[in-house]
């Protein structure tokens, strides 16, 4: 129900985005993550975009988990 | 920035199970919060890869479980008036109310329709002024903001054939209450991933002050839940229950204000029922007076049934994290996802139909 799935934002045109999922492009609402850029990936749940993905902390958190798994 | 496969990776996910059998000591109790979470975890055997003395029990976050069959019994209600069209995300078809469901109704002519994003429903009753649309708004605070969009965006339109029946809940509130309510002694909670990109981590701040639980927001992947586990282990360990987030790309402290600022625009908090736990304080949100106009249960006369859940069905006290589906007499024999007897079976995250799917036996209690 919460679903959300990371997306590429590819064109923005005022409040609403094209992106694209699995070479599947739609429309989608980016009126609650205005700050949102080309190139971006969003979670996108319901139609709306809900949260700009950060990719800093994609990359810090695996190398984290890269750490705590080689720390045996 | 697609580092889905990297989440998956098998040789990362037996390294950081090995970490959590390293880490625990003494038997733990978790609760997953979400359905997302739950069909993860069973789906991806997280049961079978972490030790067995810490316990993962399912919480309350399957918005289409938790709608009490009262508030059904208007959406189903709803849907048999002629005017109207009842518009709703697919769930919510198959759930029984008292004598029968949206799926039966749209059988017998109501007009009923399954859409993915709320823009689809804007989309219907722009396309047909002659009718009422009512969009059945179900969902956590992950889907608020987005229904709330919707009715600024049908004022902005200046549509007067578009309602929304507000049965939304409210993650912090119900979680106070299933811990008030002492039935179900945890030591740590899988908080929300999604939810938690909208409201934040730091709503999660009194579970671990005033209640001693460990709180750890996480994301959807094999790893994300397991990374997730091994913080909740090891702030349990050294007895130092605190609030973090495993789930840092998608979820900041402060949430989304954007999204927050929408909602709370449009949406006050009210009181709420929920299926297994009755009304819970301030765990809904109603329409605001300048938007009662969009108010389906002001606009429609919504005839009031009786209410009455499935014989049988323990779907309430799954939902509180009481007892799972293999307790249930009717679990796999009289309630299948084929022909469900209670909301648990019938939504893909409910904990029935995931324990259903992925095959869990009564060993894995």
């Amino acid at each position: 129900m919460c679903l959300a799935v990371p997306t590429l934002v590819k064109k923005i045109d005022g409040q609403e985005a094209e992106v694209e999922t699995g070479g599947v492009t739609r429309r989608i609402s980016i009126v609650i993550t205005p700050e949102v850029k080309v190139g971006d990936y969003v979670l996108v749940h319901t139609g709306y975009a809900i949260t700009v993905m950060s990719g800093d902390e994609a990359r810090e958190s695996l190398r984290q988990l890269t750490e705590l798994a080689e720390f045996m | 920035m697609n580092f889905l496969d990297q989440y998956r990776n098998p040789e990362m996910v037996r390294r950081l199970a090995d970490r959590i059998h390293q880490r625990s000591t003494r038997p733990v109790r978790l609760m997953e919060f979400c359905g997302g979470h739950t069909v993860a975890i069973m789906k991806n055997g997280i049961r079978q890869l972490v030790p067995p003395q810490v316990q993962l029990l399912s919480g309350p976050g399957c918005p289409v479980c938790v709608t009490a069959t009262a508030d059904l019994n208007k959406a189903i209600g709803l849907a048999r008036l002629p005017e109207v069209i009842v518009v709703t995300f697919g769930d919510l078809l198959k759930v029984p109310g008292s004598d029968t469901s949206l799926e039966k109704v749209r059988a017998e002519g109501g007009d009923v329709r399954v859409v993915y994003s709320v823009q689809d429903a804007l989309g219907i009753a722009q396309k047909d002024p002659e009718k009422s649309v009512v969009f059945i708004g179900i969902g956590f605070e992950t889907t608020a903001p987005t229904i709330a969009a919707s009715i600024l965006e049908a004022e902005r339109r200046g549509m007067s054939n578009y309602y929304v029946l507000s049965l939304h809940k409210l993650c912090p509130p119900v979680m106070k209450a299933l811990l008030d309510s002492k039935e179900v002694r945890l030591d740590g909670i899988i908080c929300p991933g999604h939810v938690s990109t909208i409201i934040g981590s730091r709503p999660y701040e009194f579970i671990s002050r005033d209640y001693g639980i460990a709180c750890v927001v996480s994301g959807f992947e094999p790893l994300d839940i397991l990374q997730c586990i091994e913080m909740l282990v090891k702030q349990i360990e050294s007895g130092q229950p605190k609030v973090e987030n495993a789930y840092p790309r998608a979820v900041r402290p402060e949430g989304n204000k954007e999204a927050l600022k929408i909602m709370e625009s449009v949406f006050e908090v009210s009181n709420a029922n929920w299926r297994g736990l009755g009304e819970v304080a301030d765990s809904g949100l109603r329409l605001k007076d300048e938007y009662r106009a969009f108010d389906a249960e002001e606009a429609f006369e919504i005839s009031q049934r009786s209410v009455s859940d499935p014989e049988g069905c323990i779907c309430g006290e799954i939902l509180r994290g009481i007892k799972t589906p293999l307790d249930c007499k009717l679990f796999g024999k009289g309630c299948l996802p084929d022909h469900p007897v209670g909301p648990c079976m019938v939504s893909s995250e409910g904990s029935c139909a995931a324990y259903f799917q992925y095959g869990a036996t009564s060993h894995e209690r």
